[in-house]
């Protein structure tokens, strides 16, 4: 059965697993969403409804639970997810700067993806690495005590490693 | 096996972050190459607490602390300390001269006002595994509890031991247990919020990530106590180590019959579940976290009906915050006067505070009630960096307040910090110096509450946003006389009509700094002035005729060409072309520059 989005069939087999296996248990919904997009990377309409089938669900219950939490998303996001720590601590060490600095490098906003899906930007609570505020995170990575200087060179990282990935 | 030395070396988030696995992966493979694998144990432990210090290792039996320690040290490290038996100086925390090295930390401060209660295992043991947590007395609470105490005398002794709720709100924690006793049901809930969503808190986290059966254990006391069988631990989904090193703790605990049926032969069963949070601020407040559990978006609901009657799946539920629960074990073993000679007369115990913002020791600190926030902040934190002014420390997140330099000796307790408009809260402590504007800090909460309101109840919902707004407007300088005021009508009218505590205490964050900085609401509205000039939209660059050499690096440095003059005469900087972004100021070697 085709679902219409970008989905591979090994995809959507796991998805009818992780189905399978909570459809019994209560309160579960959640836990099936946050395992759906680990495997899709993000929650579009379609697999909504292929949760909202198989768990006996109306869909308009699973759609509100994946936009009130900020960690459902409904949009792609981008190989290399930034996520600038805006919690007190970082804030009061000038998170707020490198958050703008990447996003006028990038020309993206919080919520956006660059155009060639490369890079998404948003501002994230506290991870608790105030220790090392102002803390950004790409991916796993997490980069502490910057300064908005150092954003060019961490965001040339990225491009050069994608670069090489490229001619190989 | 007996080992000649021990390494312990921190694995807390921030540690982590900052390459504490490498530094693992290297001292294992160092330490295989000179064939000393046997003889030296690495110990990965929780969060030793001065994160700004790290990585963090400690050697023993030396008793040698190593801060900031990098991969490319390791190899000193092994070669010196482990192989020839020479400290490595210089990477010893504090200071490197002492004769005994263990002593070498105790002129940070940072350690040696605290008394670590909640956090006695934190940076001790391997948090994965269970037998070092049994033989630091871990279980043995439960034990005597479920073997030894009847439900009602493991209630008495929590309510003899005063504790109060380390969530925020204070309430005493053997009355809450007592109300869900009474309750007469078929199933009954033990929950544990670990949903620690305020901004600059993770006490909770290194708690999980260093000691995670402490919470377990007391949960089963609990569920004792109570009469439930059945245990959540709602966690936040951003603490990934957290959750990993709790569904091993479970695993652990349920192999050694510690979770299960029949604990300690007896015929009491108990279990415990993780449920991952997904994002929601308001997911922190009882209610809210309760639904979240259940699957659906973690909207408040009115109480009374309150939790102990009514919660989790409409059965009576208690709901315990992670470091309440890490204090249970220690005040069923050691007994509930030992717990209340700690402390003050209405806060027993101590407080374990995350210190984060404008402070040299940034870190995680664990201190009796009642000590001042000047120990904290000078003794402990070791003061302001760059030798800037303390201006106030803001507690309680986006729910506390701001509290000024006037009430730095002021002994930490709930009550007198809810006397001063700030609370207790989770435990996050952010210092804040003569740089921080406290408009633009209200604004900066306020943006967060307007986020993570849910939306459920009008006064939250609609009432912070206009808050935001009116707040925006003065930051951008456009305050227009009589909006202070606006400001507290709609604080008070929100605190009296919110559905939860959300939104209750949104307000604060406002109402305290207009209750001490209320100079500079002023300056902003009428005098369209930022006093810490952090305010954009009224800040000025202007170039000091006196002082300027006209050496024009600042004009070559303008990204706008807002900055013109004649070589050797002084530079002036045009208002209309200006977008402030500070380059010219950073750039002068003569401070001819200044922000107005």
């Amino acid at each position: 059965m085709s679902c219409g989005c970008c989905c591979t069939d090994n995809k959507s087999q796991e998805l009818d697993k992780i189905i399978a296996k909570y459809k019994d248990s209560r309160g579960a919904l959640i836990t099936v969403l946050h395992e759906a997009q680990e495997v899709y990377g993000y929650l579009p309409l379609s697999v909504q409804k292929r949760i909202a089938e198989g768990l006996n669900v109306p869909l308009s219950e699973v759609y509100g639970v994946v936009t009130f939490y900020t960690q459902f998303f409904l949009n792609p996001k981008g190989k290399y997810k930034i996520n600038v720590c805006l919690g007190t601590a970082c804030y009061v060490k000038g998170a707020g700067q490198i958050y703008d600095k990447i996003s006028e490098i990038l020309k993206i906003k919080g919520g956006e993806c660059t155009p060639d899906g490369l890079f998404s930007l948003d501002a994230c609570r506290c991870v608790g690495a105030c220790g090392l505020a102002p803390v950004v995170m790409i991916n796993d990575e997490v980069y502490g005590r910057l300064v908005a200087d150092d954003v060019p060179a961490i965001l040339q990282k990225y491009i050069d490693q994608e670069a090489e990935l490229a001619k190989a | 096996m007996i080992y000649r030395s021990h390494i312990l070396i921190c694995n807390g988030t921030g540690c982590v972050s900052s390459k504490a696995p490498a530094i693992m992966e290297k001292l294992q493979e160092l330490l295989a190459a000179n064939g000393i694998e046997k003889e030296v144990k690495i110990v990965k432990t929780g969060c030793f607490g001065l994160c700004e210090k790290g990585p963090i290792l400690v050697i023993y039996p030396e008793g040698a602390t190593y801060c900031r320690v990098s991969v490319d040290d390791v190899e000193e490290i092994v070669n010196e300390h482990l192989i020839k038996g020479r400290i490595v100086k210089r990477l010893l925390l504090g200071d490197p001269n002492v004769e005994d090295v263990s002593k070498s930390r105790d002129n940070v401060g940072f350690f040696a006002k605290q008394v670590r209660v909640a956090l006695r295992n934190c940076g001790v043991i391997n948090p994965e595994n269970i037998e070092e947590y049994i033989a630091r007395d871990g279980y043995a609470a439960l034990a005597k509890a479920v073997t030894e105490m009847t439900p009602a005398e493991v209630i008495a002794e929590v309510k003899k031991s005063d504790i109060r709720g380390r969530g925020g709100a204070g309430f005493p924690t053997g009355m809450k247990w007592q109300f869900a006793a009474q309750q007469v049901s078929d199933q009954k809930y033990v929950c544990c919020n670990a949903d620690e969503g305020d901004p600059g808190a993770f006490m909770d986290r290194s708690i999980l990530e260093g000691d995670p059966h402490s919470v377990l254990e007391a949960m089963a006391i609990a569920g004792y106590a109570i009469g439930a069988n059945q245990g959540y631990i709602y966690v936040r989904a951003e603490y990934p180590i957290a959750v990993q090193r709790l569904n091993i703790a479970i695993k652990q605990a349920r192999e050694y019959g510690l979770l299960g049926k029949n604990i300690f032969g007896t015929d009491f069963n108990f279990d415990i579940e993780i449920r991952l949070g997904a994002g929601a601020f308001v997911c922190g407040e009882e209610t809210a976290l309760m639904t979240s559990i259940e699957g659906k978006r973690g909207e408040p609901r009115t109480r009374p009906p309150f939790p102990a009657v009514k919660g989790l799946w409409e059965k009576p539920t208690i709901l315990n915050n992670v470091e309440t629960y890490a204090n249970i074990p220690m005040i069923i073993l050691k007994g509930a006067d030992w717990f209340s000679s700690i402390g003050t007369e209405k806060s027993k115990g101590t407080k374990v505070f995350a210190i984060g913002g404008k402070i040299n020791n940034t870190g995680l600190v664990e201190i009796p009630m009642g000590t001042t926030l000047r120990e904290v902040i000078y003794d402990i934190g070791g003061g302001i960096p760059n030798g800037k002014k303390f201006k106030a420390a803001q507690t309680g997140g986006p729910s506390g307040g701001c509290i000024p330099a006037s009430h730095l000796d002021t002994p930490i307790d709930y009550d007198n910090l809810i006397a001063l408009g700030s609370m207790m809260g989770s435990g996050g402590l952010i210092v804040m110096d003569e740089d921080t504007c406290m408009v633009d800090i209200a604004k900066f909460f306020l943006e967060f509450t307007v986020d993570e309101s849910c939306g459920k109840c009008p006064p939250c919902r609609v009432g912070t946003k206009r808050m935001y707004e009116i707040l925006d407007r003065i930051t951008q300088g456009k305050g227009e006389e009589g909006d202070i005021e606006k400001l507290e009508i709609l604080a008070e009218s929100i605190k009296q009509g919110a559905l939860c505590g959300l939104g209750q205490t949104a307000p604060n964050p406002i109402l305290s700094t207009l209750r001490y900085f209320r100079d500079e609401y002023e300056a902003h509205v009428k005098e369209k002035k930022c006093p810490a000039g952090v305010c954009k939209a009224m800040l000025n660059f202007e170039i000091i005729a006196d002082k300027c050499k006209g050496c024009s690096l600042c004009a070559k440095k303008c990204p706008v060409g807002a900055i013109s003059g004649e070589i050797k005469k002084p530079f002036v900087i045009s208002k209309e072309k200006c977008i402030k972004c500070g380059v010219c100021m950073e750039s002068c070697k003569f401070a001819a520059i200044v922000k107005k």
